[in-house]
């Protein structure tokens, strides 16, 4: 049919969306990616520590007091749980639109609507990621011109835990930025004029 | 969509130029922000470089910046228009996720964490808060700007479509 003659341009064969083969590279990756962000979120939430440190000395008896230092004290934690929760719970959501979501094709926006949140998700992420850097940035080495003290001399355990839980966030946004690229890109190749010329079914 | 297709060519170039626009503000009040002042016979100078996020704040709009006056020449011409997209999609990332760094700092200068012993800045320093708020206020619409470039440049591409316009 695409080689009849007087057709116009607009009867050209779209490319047919129903038989396209799926895409197990991308569906490794999100799950690779879920796996990540889910564990730096987990990680992050738990993330607490308790200690008994000396405040002050009165003449030769030292006053202690119980100190702790919790995810939330810090507005960027949150944020960095938060970001990686979305993050984590789009993965779940896009491995279930692969997996069974071809009948759900309305006007062939499917495509689109994948890269277009894959993309929203990657920056959410990313600022997530941002905030939480400089702050463990700001915890590790404090700031001499503000007069802020340091904090990870006394509480390790909860400096070591926050960034084990960084590196897994920094793992899980360099797949979903590959993850962004390639459905970007599926999308592009699939509908190079743009995707209102979809099929109609 | 009843936009004609002159209309739309230029959507997405009048995004950028806004978007360079932006990203050359945020660049440039964030580079002036300074204050000075005196406690206790001990001078306190307060400036963007005291901070890494502030100063990875700056880097990042001046790469965004550049990176704008690059990708108007490109697309003006039409060229690499797929990898002009991706790396559209990699500047709104560094954007957004400098402008949270500087953000989650710039909250701890104003409101402290009294947890950690951190004392809030702003009440020595007003000056410098008042400019580095301007920055980050254009930093945020660099970052929403550059999003919307992304979404423009899916929707109406910018390389001229071929074969299929009847003028």
């Amino acid at each position: 049919m695409a080689h009849e003659n007087g057709m116009k341009p607009d009867d050209q064969v779209e490319p047919v969306l129903v038989s396209e083969p799926r895409e197990w590279l991308l569906l490794t990756l999100r799950v690779i990616a879920f796996l990540a962000t889910a564990s730096a979120t987990l990680v992050m939430a738990l993330n607490k520590e308790t200690k008994k440190l000396v405040v002050a000395t009165i003449g030769s008896t030292p006053i202690t007091a119980t100190l702790t230092a919790k995810f939330q004290h810090s507005p960027a934690f949150v944020f960095f749980v938060i970001a990686n929760a979305n993050a984590s719970f789009h993965n779940l959501l896009m491995i279930a639109v692969e997996l069974g979501g071809r009948k759900f094709d309305h006007k062939g926006l499917r495509l689109l609507f994948v890269a277009v949140l894959d993309m929203l998700t990657v920056v959410l992420a990313s600022s997530g990621d941002g905030a939480a850097t400089f702050m463990a940035d700001l915890g590790k080495r404090g700031n001499s011109h503000a007069r802020w003290n340091k904090i990870c001399d006394k509480f390790d355990h909860y400096c070591s835990q926050g960034g084990g839980a960084l590196i897994a966030s920094y793992v899980g946004l360099g797949l979903l930025t590959i993850i962004s690229i390639l459905s970007t890109m599926r999308l592009v190749r699939l509908k190079p004029l743009g995707y209102q010329r979809a099929p109609v079914p | 969509m009843t936009m004609t297709k002159a209309c739309r060519r230029f959507i997405t170039p009048f995004l950028r130029v806004l978007a360079l626009g932006a990203t050359a503000t945020a660049t440039a009040v964030m580079a002036m922000s300074h204050e000075s002042t005196s406690v206790l016979n001990l001078t306190l100078e307060a400036k963007y470089s005291n901070t890494p996020a502030f100063r990875y704040f700056m880097i990042a709009e001046a790469i965004a910046g550049s990176y704008s006056i690059l990708a108007l020449l490109l697309s003006c011409k039409g060229l690499l228009s797929h990898l002009v997209l991706m790396m559209d999609m990699v500047i709104s990332m560094l954007l957004c996720s400098s402008i949270s760094a500087a953000l989650a700092i710039a909250q701890v200068g104003k409101k402290g964490i009294t947890h950690a012993g951190w004392a809030p800045i702003c009440g020595q320093v007003p000056k410098f808060c008042d400019e580095v708020t301007g920055a980050l206020i254009v930093g945020f619409i660099a970052s929403a700007l550059y999003l919307l470039l992304v979404l423009s440049s899916l929707h109406f591409p910018v390389s001229s479509l071929p074969m299929t316009t009847k003028p």
